[in-house]
C-alpha cells in the first residue's frame, strides 16, 4: 500500500507552485476541508470555518478545493508506479495498492521493492510518501499511516516503511483504537458497550456482530481481524487522447498555426475514433514562448471533427470573445485535451442520415469559420429594464446559460414590445412648443408637454408629437457608482408610428422604435 | 396573374382606379425587351411553387395566398411586417436567419411566435453579406435581411437562381430588384397613448402589398392579427375580412389616423 499524506495539499502545491512549506488550506463550501502541516501547527484543523482558521493562521493561504484537480495530478504518480511493477489499484487520490507478491519476488525482497518505488517518486519530485506491506489493504494502509510515528523514533535516514511480517495483521491490528474505522457511530457505540480497540472488537463473534451491526458492522469486523479480501483489482492504463504539438521556433501568424496543427488535430480525432469514442468538448490550452498560457473550454453542438478543432483553436487565438487571450509572444507549444467524451454509437448518423439539423450545423460551421465564432448566434431572452438587457447572444454551439427570467423587473416597459431595439441608442432631440429642450427634474416632473422630436441623422427635421407618456424612471444600481438613472417616454409622431425614448443627464436618446 | 389571383384582386381592389394597376395589362407594347420584362413579371418563380405557412392577415395579400418557396419579398419600412413574415414558417418548424440587422428585437420576435431555439442570428456580416446570406440561404428556409447599398445585377440573379433552387424564402428590409411583392405599412394608429399618459397597447395598420406589375392591394390588421400562427383559422381573422370599403375606414379610431410620409 502506498500513501501520499494530505493528497489534496501536494496536489494544490505542486499545481498552484506554492512554497513547500506554505500554510495552505482548501476550502469546500466554507469549511476547511484540507490543511497543510505548517498550517496545522497553528491550530488549523479539518471542519473548522473558514474566518476561525483565519483568525488563527493569520497568514493562511486558502485555495477553493478542486477534486479533480487531485485526480489529475495523481495520474502521474500512477503512471510512474506502473513503469516499475503491474497491477495498480488507485483507491482515492493519495492512496494506490500494488500486489507486493511479484515484485517482491524480483527485486529481491519486499524491503527492496518498496525502497524502488520510493526512490522511483523522489525522481519525480514526491518526497513525503509511506509504504505500508501487510496481508489485506486494510492492514496495510493502517502499517503505511503508522509509519509516522516509528519514523520519528528511529534515525532519519530510515525509510518511511513499515512491513508487518505475513499473518501478522491481526496482531497489527488489535491494538489500535476503533477511530481508524472513520466510522463515528459505530466507534462510539463501541465504546459504550466497552470495547476499547480493535482487538477487543475482533474477538467477538462474527455471527453476533452481523446480527447487531448489520453489514457495515461486518465489514469493519473483517477488517479489525485482517481477514478483508487480499485482492488488488488491477488499474487498466486509460488510453492517451490528448494530443500536444509543440512548434520550434514559435509561431507567430494565426495561419502559420493552423496549418502547422493541422495534422496533429487529424491524429487527435482518429485516436478518438479508434477508441470508439466522439468529443463534444475539447479543452485547448496555449503557450507562449514567455510562458504565457490560454485555456478555455470549447463546446460542440454535435462533436468535433478535425476542422472543428483546427477553427477552435483559431478562433481562441483571435480572441473572438469578451475574454481575450492577451497572448504576447510567439506559441510554442498547443494542447488539445479532450473534455467530454462520448459513444461514437450514441453519435452515429441514421442509416437516411439525421435530417436537416445536420445540414444546418454544417452551414453554420462554414459562416463561423468565415466571420469568427461569435459571428452567428442564437439568442435566449434574460431580465433586464432596458430592451437592449433584455436579449442575450450566445455563439451557435455553447450552451446557454441558466437565466431565470420569471423575476420581476420593476420599471420594465408595459404593452407590446417594439420590434426594433437600437443595439446603441440614437441621440434624439425632444423640445416643447416654444423650441426648449424638455428636460425632467430630480423629483420626477417634466419641465413642458414635448412637442416636436427627431431621431437619429435627420436632426434638423422636427416630427410633432401626436402623443406621448412619461417619464417612467429606471434607477439602475442606485448603490453603484456606474448606476444609471434614466426616464423613459413614448412618443407617437403624426404619421402614427411610435418610439421609445431615454433621457439621460439631460440627453435624449431612442431606444427602440415600434415600426 | 393567374386568374385566381385577378379575381381576388377584382374583389379586393379599392374602389379608386388609380391604384388598382390596370396600366399593366394595356396591351400597347412597343418593343421586344418591354414585352420580356412583362413575361418574366408573370411567370411563377417555380412551376410547382410550394407555399410556406404565412400569418393569415398577410396571406390574403401576398401573391399566390402566402409567401412561395423560392422567392423574395422586401418589406419597405417595418420591421414589425418582416417579423410577422418570419412567423408563418417560424411556428411551424422551420429555421429561421437573420442577417445583418443588429437591431432585429427578439423579445418582440417570440410574441409573434418565432421559435428562438430555430433563430440564427448573424448581426454583423462585415464585407461577406452575400457570400453569409447565400451560404444561409442553403440551409434554412427563411433569411431575413437588409438589402445591401450596392450589389450588381448578376449577385441578384445568382441568389434569386440560388433561392429558387433551395425552395428558401428571401426577405429583405428595404428595396430589393425583382421581388415577388414589396409589402409595407400605409397608415398606423396607436392606442392606448394620450398626452401624457397611458402606455401603447394596440396598433391597427394598413399594409400594402405590391407586385411587380405595379398592382396594390391592401388590408386593415391589428397588431394581435399578426400575432396569430398559421395554423389557427383564418375565418377568426375577422379583421383581414373586412373590405377596405370607405365605411370600414371610419372602423379604425379615426381621430388618431393620419397618412405615412
Amino acid at each position: 500500500m502506498l500513501w501520499c499524506p494530505d493528497w489534496p495539499i501536494t496536489a494544490a502545491i505542486r499545481e498552484h507552485s506554492l512554497e513547500v512549506h506554505a500554510a495552505l488550506a482548501l476550502v469546500d463550501g466554507g469549511e476547511v476541508f484540507a490543511c497543510s502541516p505548517a498550517a496545522r501547527e497553528n491550530g488549523v484543523r479539518r471542519g473548522l470555518r473558514l474566518r476561525e482558521a483565519q483568525a488563527r493562521c493569520t497568514g493562511l493561504i486558502v485555495l477553493p478545493y478542486d477534486p479533480f484537480l487531485d485526480i489529475r495530478s495523481f495520474e502521474p504518480v500512477t503512471t510512474a508506479v506502473e513503469t516499475i511493477m503491474p497491477g495498480v489499484q488507485v483507491l482515492r487520490p493519495g492512496l494506490c495498492a500494488i500486489r507486493i507478491k511479484g515484485p517482491s519476488r524480483y527485486y529481491g525482497s519486499e524491503e527492496n521493492a518498496a525502497s524502488v518505488v520510493l526512490q522511483t517518486l523522489a525522481a519525480i519530485g514526491l518526497t513525503d510518501v509511506r509504504v505500508g506491506i501487510a496481508d489485506g489493504p486494510f492492514a496495510a494502509e493502517q502499517a503505511a499511516k503508522a509509519t509516522e510515528a516509528t519514523e520519528a523514533l528511529e534515525d532519519p535516514q530510515a525509510e518511511p516503511l513499515c512491513i508487518i511480517p505475513p499473518g501478522g495483521s491481526p496482531w497489527f491490528l488489535s491494538t489500535l483504537p476503533l477511530d481508524v474505522f472513520e466510522q463515528p457511530r459505530l466507534a462510539v457505540l463501541l465504546k459504550r458497550l466497552g470495547i476499547r480497540s480493535l482487538g477487543d472488537f475482533a474477538a467477538l463473534g462474527a455471527a453476533d456482530v452481523r446480527n447487531r451491526f448489520g453489514a457495515e458492522g461486518a465489514l469493519a469486523h473483517r477488517q479489525s481481524s485482517g481477514l478483508d479480501h487480499f485482492s488488488v483489482v488491477d488499474r487498466t492504463p486509460p488510453l492517451q487522447l490528448e494530443v500536444t504539438a509543440h512548434f520550434e521556433p514559435p509561431l507567430v501568424r494565426i495561419d502559420q498555426l493552423a496549418f502547422a496543427f493541422r495534422r496533429t488535430a487529424e491524429g487527435f480525432v482518429a485516436g478518438l475514433r479508434r477508441a470508439g469514442l466522439v468529443c463534444t468538448a475539447v479543452q485547448v490550452a496555449l503557450h507562449t514562448e514567455s510562458g504565457e498560457v490560454s485555456e478555455r473550454l470549447w463546446q460542440h453542438p454535435r462533436w468535433f471533427d478535425a476542422d472543428d478543432v483546427v477553427d477552435r483553436v483559431r478562433w481562441q487565438l483571435q480572441g473572438t470573445n469578451a475574454a481575450d487571450h492577451g497572448l504576447t509572444s510567439g506559441i510554442t507549444r498547443v494542447q488539445v485535451v479532450p473534455g467530454l467524451v462520448e459513444d461514437l454509437g450514441d453519435h452515429a448518423d441514421g442509416l437516411w442520415g439525421t435530417g436537416p439539423d445536420e445540414s444546418i450545423h454544417h452551414g453554420l460551421a462554414r459562416v463561423q469559420s468565415m466571420l469568427g465564432h461569435g459571428a452567428v448566434l442564437t439568442a435566449v431572452i434574460a431580465g433586464g429594464r432596458l430592451l437592449a438587457d433584455r436579449r442575450v447572444y450566445i455563439p451557435w454551439g455553447d450552451s446557454p446559460a441558466a437565466q431565470d427570467k420569471t423575476q420581476p423587473w420593476p420599471g420594465r416597459l408595459p404593452g407590446p414590445v417594439p420590434a426594433t431595439v437600437f443595439a446603441v441608442p440614437v441621440p434624439a432631440v425632444v423640445v416643447d412648443a416654444r423650441g426648449n429642450p424638455v428636460a425632467v427634474d430630480p423629483r420626477g416632473l417634466v419641465s413642458a408637454d414635448p412637442a416636436f422630436f427627431t431621431v437619429g441623422a435627420a436632426i434638423d427635421q422636427r416630427w410633432p408629437v401626436h402623443s406621448w407618456a412619461g417619464p417612467w424612471p429606471i434607477n439602475e444600481r442606485w448603490w453603484d457608482p456606474g448606476g444609471r438613472m434614466l426616464n423613459r417616454f413614448q412618443l407617437v409622431d403624426s404619421s402614427g408610428s411610435a418610439w421609445l425614448l431615454l433621457l439621460e443627464n439631460q440627453e435624449w436618446f431612442s431606444e427602440a422604435s415600434y415600426d | 396573374m393567374t386568374p385566381s389571383a385577378a379575381g381576388a384582386l377584382g374583389r379586393k381592389g379599392p374602389p379608386d382606379p388609380g391604384l388598382s394597376g390596370s396600366s399593366a395589362l394595356q396591351p400597347d407594347v412597343s418593343s421586344l425587351p418591354d414585352l420580356q420584362f412583362r413575361i418574366n413579371q408573370m411567370q411563377s418563380s417555380r412551376l410547382d411553387s410550394r407555399r410556406l405557412p404565412t400569418v393569415p392577415a398577410l396571406a390574403k395579400i401576398l401573391p399566390g395566398g402566402g409567401l412561395q418557396s423560392g422567392g423574395s419579398y422586401a418589406v419597405r419600412n417595418s420591421a414589425t411586417l418582416a417579423m410577422a413574415l418570419l412567423a408563418g414558417p417560424s411556428a411551424t418548424g422551420a429555421w429561421c436567419s437573420v442577417v445583418g440587422l443588429p437591431e432585429f428585437s427578439v423579445e418582440a420576435a417570440e410574441e409573434f411566435g418565432i421559435n428562438l431555439e430555430r433563430l440564427i442570428l448573424v448581426p454583423d456580416p462585415g464585407a461577406q453579406w452575400l457570400t453569409v446570406t447565400a451560404a444561409l440561404v442553403d440551409v434554412v428556409s427563411v433569411v431575413l435581411t437588409r438589402s445591401p447599398a450596392h450589389l450588381a445585377p448578376s449577385d441578384t440573379a445568382r441568389l434569386k437562381s440560388r433561392l429558387r433552387q433551395r425552395g428558401a424564402v428571401l426577405i429583405t428590409q428595404g428595396t430589393w430588384q425583382q421581388c415577388d411583392s414589396t409589402l409595407s405599412i400605409a397608415e398606423s394608429a396607436w392606442e392606448g397613448l394620450g398626452a401624457g399618459t397611458g402606455h401603447l397597447r394596440t396598433r391597427r395598420m394598413k399594409i400594402t402589398a405590391t407586385n411587380p406589375a405595379g398592382r396594390l392591394r391592401h388590408t386593415y390588421v391589428g397588431l394581435t392579427d399578426l400575432q396569430r400562427s398559421p395554423w389557427q383559422a383564418s375565418g377568426a381573422g375577422a379583421a383581414g375580412e373586412r373590405s377596405p370599403t370607405p365605411h370600414d375606414g371610419g372602423a379604425l379610431f379615426q381621430p388618431a389616423l393620419k397618412k405615412s410620409s
